[in-house]
């Protein structure tokens, strides 16, 4: 297996168009596993490490760009006032060790379902910067994954990092059930980001892809902010989801829980915007 | 010359553990870690059907794989086919049928490991595959067809106890099941087998017991006991599923044939095909009482899954019968426990040997009929609470200190911890104490502590007195294993308290000593120490008569526990050592919406006869708990139609610190009156009644009955 590891970020977009088949790896929380179980055996590694434009981030019009090699430490310490939700679901990935490593394009380009740092993404309409020798592109993150485990990056492209809107007083939550106290895969998680005459939401690890739930949305953007609606939101939510039986849990109970997270966070978000 | 009275270190101190902390650090050199020069690896081939005629082996492809030694079948096992700690009934490597998921049929010796996995890639094995026989139910039933020559049924203990089980004014029914446990221990099974120059082999294993192995491997090996000799290298944890071989046989043969050392190391997802698993069971009680909370008969039936091999069954099921009415005054009883042959992953020991099963069964019986007495459950455990002179439903009386009740009072009476402000989920963020519901539960559970009926699992010790540079150095030589429970140090309290020796060294345990029995049975301390205990006093003796230390004395001793006796046809005879108690109580709160626990605090109880050392018995109590309280809330292996569903640590979950409470702890020492320094072995009570106290609470929280464990959100919200 080559092992590949530019210096710089245009170094690594050349590398990867001479190896289409090169695999990037940054923390390599996933890659490893893969490797290791032999369920994946590139012919390169493509080494971002020691690429430094992708451990930046930087405020923008309207937002905020994240690059891909930001870790979810970062995220948690240097974005948690910007990006609530992005933290909450941060802290909710693995130990703090594999929080250290993970980063956010790693996720991106796993692409699971259950991608923790998924959900608040699409929950606030993030854009995926993609990038190869040709240019750069951005591709609403909705149609960046296109399946479990999918997306479109073309096969001379680079995930360069992920822009996210940040819109005045925007209240963001996110939940996730696990079956322990840490250190779990998502049973199913849920994010909302609500702001002046817009909802947000997102299900995770309840569909092939994380889906929104946009009846929800458009309900809850238009709704007064009591019990009832709530209610009326989490059901909105729950029969949006696609959820399967397997090894962590059964669609009815994801389908239920989904329903509870989805009512409680959307209260919470309410009552921030209204203190 | 010294006294025995004032020595540091010796016993009852809390002496530091010599391997913490180079395990804290990554220091510690595992059986994982071993490397010899010019050595080859190890991989073996399994079998991915849980039932299947194997009709031919063909090796070829993968001999002529670059870089690989040996592909060997059975075959090539020049001794004894088969292998088991109770019956020979386990292929060293499958012939003629596989009968569980895993069960290993072929095994290579590489130059490199993923070399050693590509060639096993490449056998080629040709199976029939056969409709897997997997519910115990129907394995139990004459219809089935027998995976073993003498038919499905392992073992059938039936005890009756007192007279036919008769009046009572209130009676309470429940069937109660338990998911398959793992042990868990986190350092995979590995060894290092090198050739030697006498037609021999030496293994550096991580184990619990050096001469079984031993025995076991050198008859499939057809070599003398005397050439195959054991070492134990670093375990990293146990639980029983180190009572049974692995890779020991395999990473011997493959030394042999190559003439190279060969290790062997499992990976994480191998792990759990390669040891036996705790069983699961189907337990029905029915519990009699009178209106005043005594107990008037209980009947129960047990039925364990034993998977596709016996491994110790059979006496695993006489436990769960032995220990089935939990530490309660009974007069009558009728118990039937059955273990069965099926095609799923093959069950042995793991902590606390089914009576972890039955305590919850007896447990969650005991709240029944409290509820259906309108009594206090910790009051109703109290009024039926065993004493020392209680009878076993084996008909035996206890004789050692039994405080079942002072145990309870001591759980009962401490203050409930308030709230503090953490949450079900944590930073999972799910709740902010909505559908949050406090519970509180109380269990009380105890089992035997050595081998029961009729075995005479005895323990050796060499200790050797020597003057190294004018000051006085005791050498303690055994084959009992550190798995991780502090034995070693242990041992060197022992022979500084004995000998008033401060500089102690515990040497390499390994065959060329009498053998220490196994680290299991919480035995290890009372066994092990009895012997260090007994050899010491023996080189004191001499030591004294001497009056010097001269070129040395040295002194080997055996300790024997109290003979027991085998069950009858009616389940009656003085089977067990002694016995050891712990009660719990658990206080939870519940997401009742979503079916999330968060464990606020559990209070235990335990005796443990002396505390050897105050800060290993703390660490075992605390360990203990969290194995139990894994079963109670998530950790189960996951079989479907003999499939293994979840062998990795992303989806067999076990507790992790953030699921681990404050544990507050009240240890008793009520000296036993037949061990060493009247010693009570630790290691299971904390596994066993901790489990149902969690379910417990629970159900107090959700008021459902909740009847199997480990809990899913899903019953605990009635979905």
């Amino acid at each position: 297996m080559e092992f590949l590891q530019p210096p710089g970020w245009r170094e690594a977009l050349e590398a990867r168009a001479a190896h289409p088949d090169a695999l990037p790896i940054w923390g390599g929380t996933d890659v490893m596993v893969e490797l290791n179980f032999a369920r994946t055996r590139p012919a390169a590694l493509l080494d971002l490490t020691h690429v430094p434009e992708l451990s930046r981030w930087e405020s923008e019009d309207g937002g905020v760009r994240i690059g891909a090699g930001v870790t979810y430490t970062r995220l948690i310490a240097e974005l948690g006032d910007r990006l609530p939700g992005l933290a909450m679901a941060s802290r909710t990935v693995g130990s703090p060790q594999i929080r250290n490593r993970g980063t956010i394009g790693g996720n991106l380009g796993s692409s699971s379902p259950a991608g923790d740092a998924l959900p608040p993404l699409y929950a606030a309409g993030a854009s995926v910067e993609v990038a190869s020798v040709r240019g750069a592109r951005r591709i609403p993150i909705d149609e960046f994954i296109v399946g479990p485990k999918r997306n479109v990056l073309g096969e001379d492209e680079l995930i360069a990092g992920v822009f996210v809107p940040v819109r005045d007083d925007a209240a963001q939550q996110f939940a996730k059930v696990g079956t322990r106290n840490a250190m779990v895969i998502a049973v199913c998680s849920f994010a909302v980001d609500v702001s002046e005459g817009r909802v947000g939401t997102c299900i995770g690890s309840a569909g092939p892809t994380p889906i929104r739930a946009r009846e929800a949305e458009a309900f809850a953007a238009s709704a007064a902010p009591e019990d009832a609606a709530a209610r009326e939101f989490g059901e909105l939510v729950a029969a949006a989801a696609s959820p399967i039986d397997d090894v962590r849990g059964t669609a009815a109970y994801r389908r239920h829980a989904l329903s509870v997270l989805a009512r409680r966070t959307i209260t919470w978000a309410w009552e921030t915007r209204c203190a | 010359m010294s006294t025995v009275t004032e020595v540091a270190n010796g016993i009852g101190q809390s002496v530091r553990r010599p391997d913490g902390i180079p395990k804290v650090k990554g220091e510690f050199a595992y059986s994982s870690d071993m490397w010899a020069d010019g050595m080859l690896w190890g991989a073996t081939l399994r079998s991915p059907h849980p039932r299947a005629r194997v009709l031919s082996i063909d090796i070829a492809a993968a001999l002529a794989v670059p870089g690989v030694f040996a592909v060997l079948t059975h075959e090539d096992v020049p001794g004894r086919k088969t292998y088991g700690l109770e019956h020979h009934d386990q292929p060293v490597l499958a012939f003629d049928e596989v009968r569980y998921q895993g069960e290993p049929v072929a095994v290579v010796a590489a130059d490199h490991p993923e070399t050693a996995r590509y060639a096993a890639s490449k056998i080629e094995v040709a199976y029939e595959e056969l409709e897997p026989l997997v519910d115990p139910e129907f394995a139990l039933s004459d219809a089935s067809p027998p995976l073993h020559p003498g038919g499905n049924l392992l073992r059938h203990v039936y005890i009756e106890h007192g007279p036919e089980p008769g009046e009572a004014d209130v009676v309470v029914s429940g069937e109660y099941e338990v998911g398959m446990q793992d042990q868990a221990f986190l350092g995979p099974e590995s060894g290092l087998a090198i050739p030697a120059e006498d037609g021999g082999v030496d293994l550096f294993i991580a184990t619990q017991w050096l001469h079984v192995d031993r025995d076991q491997v050198a008859a499939c090996l057809d070599l003398p006991l005397e050439k195959v000799r054991f070492t134990l290298a670093g375990v990293g944890g146990a639980f029983g599923g180190r009572e049974d071989v692995s890779m020991q046989a395999h990473a011997c043969l493959l030394a042999l044939h190559t003439g190279r050392p060969v290790k062997m190391v499992y990976g994480r997802e191998e792990s759990f095909f390669g040891h036996v698993h705790r069983h699961p069971a189907r337990m029905r009680y029915e519990h009699g009482a009178y209106a005043d909370g005594r107990l008037a008969w209980v009947r129960a039936r047990i039925l364990l899954d034993g998977g596709a091999y016996a491994s110790s069954s059979s006496a695993v099921c006489s436990n769960a019968a032995s220990f089935a009415l939990g530490p309660y005054v009974v007069p009558s009883a009728r118990i039937d426990s059955y273990v069965v042959y099926t095609d799923n992953p093959p069950c042995g020991a793991m902590r606390g040997f089914g009576a972890v099963q039955t305590c919850f069964a007896h447990e969650a019986q005991m709240d029944k009929l409290a509820a259906a007495l309108d009594m206090d459950p910790v009051q109703l455990r109290r009024r039926n609470a065993m004493e020392t002179g209680s009878s076993m439903p084996t008909g035996a009386p206890i004789n050692c200190p039994a405080p079942v009740d002072e145990l309870l009072r001591l759980v009962h009476e401490r203050p409930l911890p308030e709230g503090d402000g953490a949450v079900p989920g944590g930073v999972a963020n799910v709740t902010r104490g909505e559908g949050v519901v406090r519970g509180v539960g109380y269990a009380v559970g105890f089992k035997n502590v050595g081998f029961s009926e009729g075995f005479d699992d005895f323990s050796t010790a060499r200790v050797r007195l020597s003057e190294v540079r004018g000051e006085p150095l005791v050498e303690v030589h055994t084959a009992a294993c550190e798995v991780g429970q502090g034995l070693v140090t242990v041992m060197a309290q022992i022979a500084r308290t004995e000998l008033g020796v401060e500089n102690v060294l515990v040497l390499p345990a390994d065959t060329q000593v009498g053998s220490a029995g196994s680290s299991s049975a919480s035995r290890q301390t009372h066994m092990t120490g009895g012997a260090v205990q007994a050899a010491c006093r023996a080189v004191r003796e001499e030591w004294e008569g001497r009056g010097a230390i001269g070129d040395g004395i040295e002194a080997t001793r055996e300790y024997h526990h109290r003979l027991t006796q085998k069950l009858d046809a009616k389940g009656q005879g003085d089977a067990h050592v002694t016995f050891a108690f712990a009660a719990h109580r658990a206080v939870v709160d519940v997401d009742t919406e979503l079916g999330l626990v968060r464990v606020v605090e559990i209070a235990t109880a335990q005796d443990v006869g002396k505390a050897m050392n105050p800060l290993a018995v703390e660490g075992q109590i605390e360990g203990g708990i969290a194995q139990g309280l894994g079963l109670a809330l998530m950790e189960e292996i996951q079989v479907v139609d003999g499939l293994v569903r979840n062998a990795s640590f992303t989806d067999y979950l076990i507790p992790t610190i953030l699921d681990m409470p404050p544990v507050e702890l009240d240890v008793l020492e009520l000296g036993d009156p037949d061990s060493p320094y009247g010693l009570r072995g630790i290691g299971e009570p904390p596994t066993i009644s901790s489990t149902p106290a969690v379910v417990a609470a629970v159900r107090a929280a959700t008021g459902r009955e909740l009847r199997r464990v480990p809990l899913r959100p899903d019953d605990m919200i009635g979905l």
